[in-house]
């Protein structure tokens, strides 16, 4: 089982995400210079968080079109596992592995603080290990993380049961008060269409160890280990 | 032949635009109200083409492949 992260220029969080997959969870972990493109199969491919091209033009919009996200989407199509985090949710929503769009927060500055989710899915290679309902501390840093798509997406959306993640508050209302961006129907991670595709804005990779506050966002990349060591590479 | 065009990126009518409320907020700090206010992006981009037609399918290539995104965004082009 070999794991890569993906840094682009601007990535800050590749490092913080390569250090909980092979020194928190023992995952053979490649880091990956995007211009290198993906030299070998993976059994998941992590977008990690940062400010990719400065956020020039859209947070992620020009990271998604280079020669590297056409290796992701190849590797996503064939039943690998993908997890954009923060600024690789913006990537992987421009480069349509998910729909919609991460944009200004509705109160436009940049929010860094904790928040609260309810898994709203267990039935994901990403979600296993949690409880539906389950609410978990995980926090965000983000000046762009507003989910906005359609009427008609956002019900498809819910029919298909594609929203992992909503924010909530401790008890697990979802409540305006508790929606730190103004996303549409307190959105916080939308799958795929195959579920091997989790985009999330906020950062498991800081929430997995106690020692840094939290590790309720560990089990995100828990479960997609015992995702690959089930040898599955889609489930539904 | 060189062609300037000029594209224009805008969000899509009733989307938030949370920029435009806080320079409208800013503006009535400054003691001057405004009853609207909307941003867009402006790009002047030289275009080699045959003639104004390629010119205009070049430049709508660029807003739908990079510039704008349809989720949120309209967008308008002048061929100078």
């Amino acid at each position: 089982m070999r794991f890569a992260v993906i840094r682009f220029g601007g990535s800050n969080c590749d490092l913080d995400t390569v250090h909980v997959l092979s020194e928190v969870l023992g995952v053979d972990t490649d880091l990956v210079w995007y211009r290198d493109g993906l030299q070998r199969r993976y059994d998941a491919v992590i977008l990690p968080g940062g400010f990719s091209y400065g956020d020039y033009l859209r947070a992620g919009a020009i990271a998604a079109r280079t020669p590297i996200m056409a290796d992701v989407i190849s590797h996503a199509r064939e039943g690998g596992l993908v997890l954009g985090i923060c600024n690789g949710a913006q990537i992987a929503a421009e480069s349509g592995l998910v729909p919609g769009v991460f944009t200004r927060n509705e109160v436009p500055r940049f929010i860094c603080r904790p928040t609260w989710l309810r898994v709203e899915t267990t039935d994901t290679p990403f979600t296993r290990l949690y409880r539906r309902g389950e609410v978990i501390r995980v926090p965000v840093a983000h000046g762009e993380g507003r989910y906005v798509a359609p009427p008609g997406v956002i019900a498809r959306l819910n029919r298909e049961r594609r929203i992992a993640f909503r924010y909530c508050d401790t008890e697990g209302r979802v409540i305006p008060g508790a929606n730190p961006n103004g996303s549409i129907e307190g959105i916080a991670g939308i799958l795929g269409e195959g579920r091997n595709v989790l985009v999330m804005m906020p950062h498991p990779e800081r929430s997995s160890e106690l020692v840094i506050g939290s590790e309720d966002g560990r089990r995100i990349f828990e479960s997609m280990i015992e995702h690959c060591q089930a040898g599955t590479t889609r489930q539904r | 032949m060189l062609f300037d065009v000029i594209i224009t990126i805008a969000l899509k009518e009733g989307m938030l635009d949370p920029e435009a409320r806080a320079i409208q907020n800013a503006l009535a700090h400054l003691g001057i109200p405004t009853l609207s206010l909307s941003t867009a992006r402006r790009f002047c981009i030289g275009i080699d083409a045959v003639d104004r037609e390629e010119a205009g399918t070049k430049a709508r290539a660029i807003c739908e492949r990079l510039l704008a995104n349809p989720v949120i965004h309209r967008y308008e082009i002048e061929v100078v």
